[in-house]
């Protein structure tokens, strides 16, 4: 590894902004817990736990699984609109969670087409609730991610080697041994991780979906302890359960990723092989069978948000900015928070990437709770309410980020680390000349999902908020606590459709400062 | 980023204003204060003639609120909590925050409660609701159980109403509430977090019934003009949802918490309640309830808990309700 220390400024930042992150979760756990008189585990919070793990790991599995035929297929067909439907192959990422279960009943529930077809085949109805049903909204979730982490694996396969791969006339078999499959090793376990992690905190996807209480999940006992038995012990303890098992598998992936696979490349446009016949069709079958599953629940959101349109209140346009502002700038500071961190560990402070994975384990709820422990009562909480949630959102959004920046990071030193170093290219001109533009489609593409996921998170704002800081999210569930439904699926439609423009906007900006 | 200086200067504007009108800090949940919520319209109300500024502070739920209480402790800035129910009040008065609010009993309820603490000021049965065409609705718990009607729950252990159905089945039931929950298990579409998502759940039809209240009608009748909905009587009676308010000991704003209280149960705030909240009024109504209310199921019976036996049996009963649905 190309691992030269950095100058001492770039890593002292870096190492500062690690243990803020790292303050900002653990700090806020062991707030909770300094106020905590009793501790022990609920009688129910083992099941609980076996649950959580069981659901995450077969959710992170069939999202990769399926996620690698999609990416190949993206990655080598070139087709009308193919940049126009990646990103909207994006978009159940960025949607509330919420909005994505009903987006989902409108396809497969009781009353949705899917079991419409089955009665008319004469097939018995199928439940979309139970464990199936939460790793069906879990795939159907975090696909996107999966396969956008998987289709930079490929875009980033230096055009050169495929050319040679080509030249030495290698069937596909031959190029995915020697090319994809030593790609997909170093790509894989970083994205499984992600994953993982990301429906270990899961809530009310496990909860809505899952068809009873055995379908429970830690962060449900944890909510469960701070909101219903005001037991911080407990949630504590369970907070520190959740940050152990990120720890682990932080540091189980850290030893299954392979470092960068193949040497540099001269960053020549990709024009991976696309073989023809049966091939062809398979792909042409992958491309539009995912497109129909993760956009026939988005269709359904809008069919069912046009109606509430016209019903919503006059507060959803300044809730509406409110949730602009606060998406915008914790998309930016997570942004450069990523891109510090990620160029520290690439130079070798290796303990900050645990730091950067922190924030994926940490329960909104504890952070919400210890922060408003730190400020109670020297400050009224409704005042820090949306710097706060910035500021968290940030804090949450910094493991896609970095997750997605790492590796060509790491590929990027490995490639102009030392030429740039011969050069004499070191801060800002190095900054603006060398690492923006070559990250700028990971940059933009992450800084759009921080945006996308800020827009739409209810988490921490709900303890703090007041009247005067309501975001869309928090109006939607108010709408909702009100029977007004239809207005709030209109409402939820204006969500998706700003959180949708702005990831577009970010990622947009990225792929176009790629291709200058 | 303009949002952030901007709701400074509000925060500094609002202290300002409060060296020369006294501020009343009412703690409530969000649907309370919402616009379209009860809120609005007694804030107006109340400001009328306290030359004050009463100022709401929400969280999500009452189970949101308590636990906001809880961690403010004693340097809360609450002078006023609106929205526990009587399956929190337990927990609430063991806080000690709470003083005596020497208000008159109210006389709307349809069982006697009277606590020093915590004044009602609107009720509610629970109830599963259902679409009118339903073909033959159940009379009872056990008839529900032997049906294959399908029914979306709220999680006791998240949510008010699905705490107040396990007390339901407790208080109708006893020790037979195991047996009950087993037989309604494969009834049971889904548990969720809260009251919203499971009353969307129904309203897009991926069930036959939902756990409400018997004046959910109501709002499809009067804000939608839609009769379909109605809600089942079960012969072995209701469990009431009472919701309290209280006054914090630590108040820094006493006399105006007293004239809150007195204002909240009295005839014009009791009047916004049925159509803002969707409740019935704490206290009786000089004009009678709006009209529509007179279409909801009266249930013969009314089942409620004590405070202490609601706190006592309420983390056996949900262990009980977790292991039979567990299964």
């Amino acid at each position: 590894m190309a691992s030269r220390a950095g100058p001492i400024t770039a890593r002292a930042t870096a190492a500062l902004l690690g243990l803020a992150v790292a303050a900002l979760t653990l700090g806020s756990a062991a707030l909770t817990a300094g106020h905590a008189t009793d501790w022990s585990l609920g009688p129910a919070d083992g099941a609980a736990l076996r649950f959580t793990l069981v659901q995450a790991a077969l959710s992170a599995l069939v999202s990769c699984l399926l996620a690698i035929p999609l990416a190949r297929a993206l990655a080598r067909r070139h087709f009308a609109a193919r940049a126009l439907l990646i990103r909207l192959l994006a978009a159940p990422f960025l949607l509330p969670v919420v909005v994505a279960v009903l987006g989902l009943l409108a396809v497969f529930g009781r009353a949705g087409p899917v079991n419409a077809a089955l009665t008319g085949l004469g097939l018995p109805p199928l439940s979309i609730f139970g464990l199936h049903g939460v790793v069906l909204a879990h795939v159907f979730l975090n696909l996107p991610l999966a396969t956008r982490m998987i289709l930079q694996g490929w875009q980033a396969i230096p055009a050169e080697r495929f050319r040679l791969a080509m030249a030495l006339g290698m069937p596909p078999a031959a190029q995915f041994r020697h090319l994809e499959a030593p790609m997909l090793r170093s790509v894989l376990p970083g994205a499984l991780a992600t994953i993982f992690l990301l429906c270990l905190t899961s809530f009310a996807v496990a909860l809505t979906l899952g068809g009873g209480p055995s379908a429970s999940t830690i962060e449900l006992s944890i909510y469960q302890a701070l909101r219903f038995e005001f037991d911080l012990g407990r949630a504590a303890l369970l907070a520190a359960l959740q940050f152990a098992l990120c720890a682990a598998v932080t540091l189980a992936t850290l030893r299954l990723t392979t470092g960068a696979v193949f040497g540099p490349g001269l960053g020549r446009p990709l024009h991976i092989p696309n073989p023809q016949g049966w091939r062809r069709l398979v792909d042409g079958a992958v491309i539009v069978l995912a497109t129909a599953f993760l956009l026939g629940p988005l269709l359904g959101v809008t069919l069912r948000g046009l109606p509430g349109l016209a019903e919503m209140p006059a507060g959803v346009w300044p809730a509406l900015v409110r949730s602009l502002a606060v998406a915008i700038g914790s998309a930016l500071l997570a942004s450069a928070i990523a891109l510090t961190l990620a160029l520290a560990v690439a130079r070798g402070q290796g303990w900050l990437e645990l730091t950067a994975m922190l924030p994926l384990s940490a329960s909104g709820l504890v952070i919400g709770t210890g922060l408003f422990l730190a400020v109670h009562p020297s400050i009224q909480p409704e005042i820090l309410a949306l710097p706060v949630t910035l500021a968290v959102n940030a804090a949450m959004a910094l493991p896609y980020l970095f997750r997605l920046l790492l590796p060509e990071t790491r590929a990027l030193l490995a490639d102009y680390g030392r030429l740039s170093e011969s050069l004499g290219l070191y801060g800002l001109t190095r900054l603006r000349l060398l690492t923006l533009p070559r990250l700028a489609r990971p940059l933009g593409f992450g800084s759009g999902l921080a945006a996308a996921l800020s827009m739409g998170d209810l988490g921490v704002i709900a303890l703090f908020a007041s009247e005067r800081s309501e975001t869309l999210p928090l109006l939607i569930q108010r709408l909702m606590g009100a029977y007004r439904m239809e207005a709030a699926a209109g409402a939820a439609l204006v969500l998706v459709s700003a959180s949708f423009a702005l990831f577009w906007a970010f990622d947009r900006w990225g792929t176009s400062r790629a291709a200058a | 980023m303009r949002t952030i200086p901007l709701s400074a200067a509000f925060a500094c504007l609002a202290s300002l204003a409060a060296a020369e009108t006294p501020v009343l800090d009412v703690y409530t949940y969000d649907s309370f204060a919402s616009e379209w919520g009860p809120g609005p319209a007694i804030e107006k109300g109340f400001e009328e003639s306290c030359a004050c500024d009463l100022h709401f502070v929400t969280a999500g739920d009452g189970a949101s609120l308590l636990a906001r209480l809880q961690l403010e402790g004693a340097a809360s800035a609450a002078d006023v909590v609106v929205g526990l129910d009587t399956n929190l009040t337990a927990q609430a008065a063991a806080t000690g925050l709470f003083a005596a609010h020497g208000q008159p009993a109210v006389t709307g309820l349809p069982t006697p409660y009277e606590d020093a603490n915590f004044l009602p000021f609107d009720w509610g049965w629970f109830a599963f609701v259902h679409n009118r065409s339903l073909a033959s609705p159940p009379k009872s718990f056990e008839e529900l159980a032997a049906s294959d009607l399908k029914i979306v729950i709220q999680d006791p252990r998240s949510s008010t109403p699905g705490l107040g159905l396990v007390m339901w089945v407790k208080a109708a039931y006893g020790d037979r509430a195991a047996e009950i929950w087993a037989g309604l298990k494969d009834n049971i579409v889904t548990v969720t977090p809260g009251w919203s998502e499971a009353y969307g759940l129904f309203l897009e039809g991926e069930a036959d019934m939902v756990l409400s209240y018997t004046t959910s009608p109501a709002y499809h009748l009067i804000a939608e003009s839609d009769d379909t909905k109605t809600a089942a009587a079960f012969d072995e009676g209701h469990y009431l949802q009472i919701e309290v308010a209280g006054k914090l000991g630590a108040s820094d704003q006493p006399a105006l918490a007293d004239a809150f209280l007195a204002y909240l149960t009295g005839e014009a705030a009791q009047g916004v309640i049925p159509t803002t909240n969707w409740m019935y009024p704490a206290n009786p109504l000089a004009a009678g309830l709006p009209q529509g209310f007179e279409t909801l199921i009266q249930p013969a019976k009314s089942l409620l808990l004590s405070q202490e036996e609601a706190g006592a049996l309420r983390d056996a009963a949900v262990a009980e309700w977790q292991a039979a649905l567990a299964q």
